[in-house]
């Protein structure tokens, strides 16, 4: 169900991606002129990480994103619970 | 256009939001039973927010012309005391034939520990004898993928679940599939900052399609939105997706999904 053809959505949506990405630009350089290290936190590595998602070339970066904060699923919990 | 909000927590919003949605196109509500934001200090207390759910809130809504439906049950944050929660799903019992009762919900995991799912299975179970619906939470944030994976092996595992009468709420791009795959419906939430955004939801629409799908406010007493769904609608009109289909999710769908429930009246 695509509405419109990838050239019209980046018209309009080009200002709404230019603006996203400046404040999260802007948002790491908060955390940058804080005091102290934070690249070593764990939730740094997960946002490095997802910034090297979205260069992906294909579709699925939305939910690639949310995989990388999410903790794993065990398929084997009721055994691990004992149910 | 009209519109049905399947999931929101009105006994947390004020006149000016009911007559706000109203004016706006709302027509219906669905409210969970949910986390007060501190929890009950007795069952007791469990007791007359079931009486606030089936008694005044309905009231409430209607001098604005909202017909009112809410969802019994005890929510995931305060499900982890196995006992508790057993008196309390002992009260739910004498409201399920109320007039406005849809079913049970909302319950689900939040830190999806053995307690939790002990509860959730006491309740999925008086669902099944009662032949109520479900409406289930999924976890916030990081917990969510696994928590969401964990609820829908525990319904895959009971025979007498209908995937049909059973909605998977909150759900993000990481998850909606696995609601829709197995046949479920699949609730989207929109939030300012968790969960999904308008624009998200209509991706959404746009790569599953219309079927299946409920949009929500979920709006309570934190940062939320209950003129959320109208926002959806505006962005979905300005993708130029047509009325039919905006009225479809907006209010079809959630009409088709409630209208399972013996309770359920047309508006």
């Amino acid at each position: 169900m695509a509405a419109s053809s990838a050239p019209d959505v980046l018209q309009r949506e080009f200002l709404t991606i230019r603006s996203h990405l400046i404040d999260l630009a802007a948002l790491l350089d908060r955390v940058d002129r804080g005091d102290g290290p934070w690249r070593d936190d764990p939730r740094a590595v997960q946002v490095i990480q997802s910034l090297q998602a979205l260069t992906a070339a294909e579709p699925g970066r939305a939910e690639k994103l949310l995989q990388i904060f999410s903790l794993s699923y065990d398929a084997a919990w009721r055994t691990t619970f004992n149910l | 256009m009209e519109f049905f909000d399947p999931h929101i927590h009105i006994a947390s919003r004020t006149t000016d939001d009911l007559a706000t949605m109203a004016m706006m196109g709302c027509r219906v509500v669905g409210e969970p039973a949910f986390w007060m934001g501190y929890d009950r200090s007795g069952a007791n207390s469990f007791y007359d927010y079931f009486r606030q759910l089936t008694e005044w809130e309905p009231k409430r809504c209607a001098p604005y012309g909202l017909r009112h439906y809410c969802w019994l049950g005890i929510n995931a944050k305060e499900a982890e005391n196995v006992a508790f929660a057993r008196e309390v799903i002992a009260l739910l019992p004498e409201f399920l034939s109320r007039p406005n009762v849809l079913g049970i919900g909302e319950i689900g995991l939040h830190k999806c520990t053995r307690n939790e799912v002990a509860t959730l299975q006491a309740l999925i179970d008086l669902a099944m004898q009662h032949q109520q619906q479900m409406l289930f939470h999924t976890p916030h944030l990081e917990d969510k993928y696994k928590g969401t994976r964990m609820i829908l092996d525990l319904l895959r595992a009971d025979r007498r679940v209908s995937p049909a009468r059973v909605c998977i709420d909150h759900c993000e791009e990481h998850t909606i599939r696995l609601a829709l795959d197995e046949g479920y419906w699949a609730g989207i939430t929109l939030y300012p900052t968790t969960k999904a955004t308008p624009q998200r939801a209509v991706d959404m629409v746009e790569m599953y399609g219309p079927e299946r799908i409920l949009v929500n406010s979920s709006a309570d007493w934190g940062p939320s939105d209950p003129t959320a769904v109208a926002k959806f609608m505006l962005a979905m009109r300005q993708r130029k997706h047509s009325d039919a289909l905006i009225r479809r999710i907006v209010y079809d769908n959630p009409r088709q999904f409630c209208g399972q429930s013996a309770n359920y009246r047309e508006p």
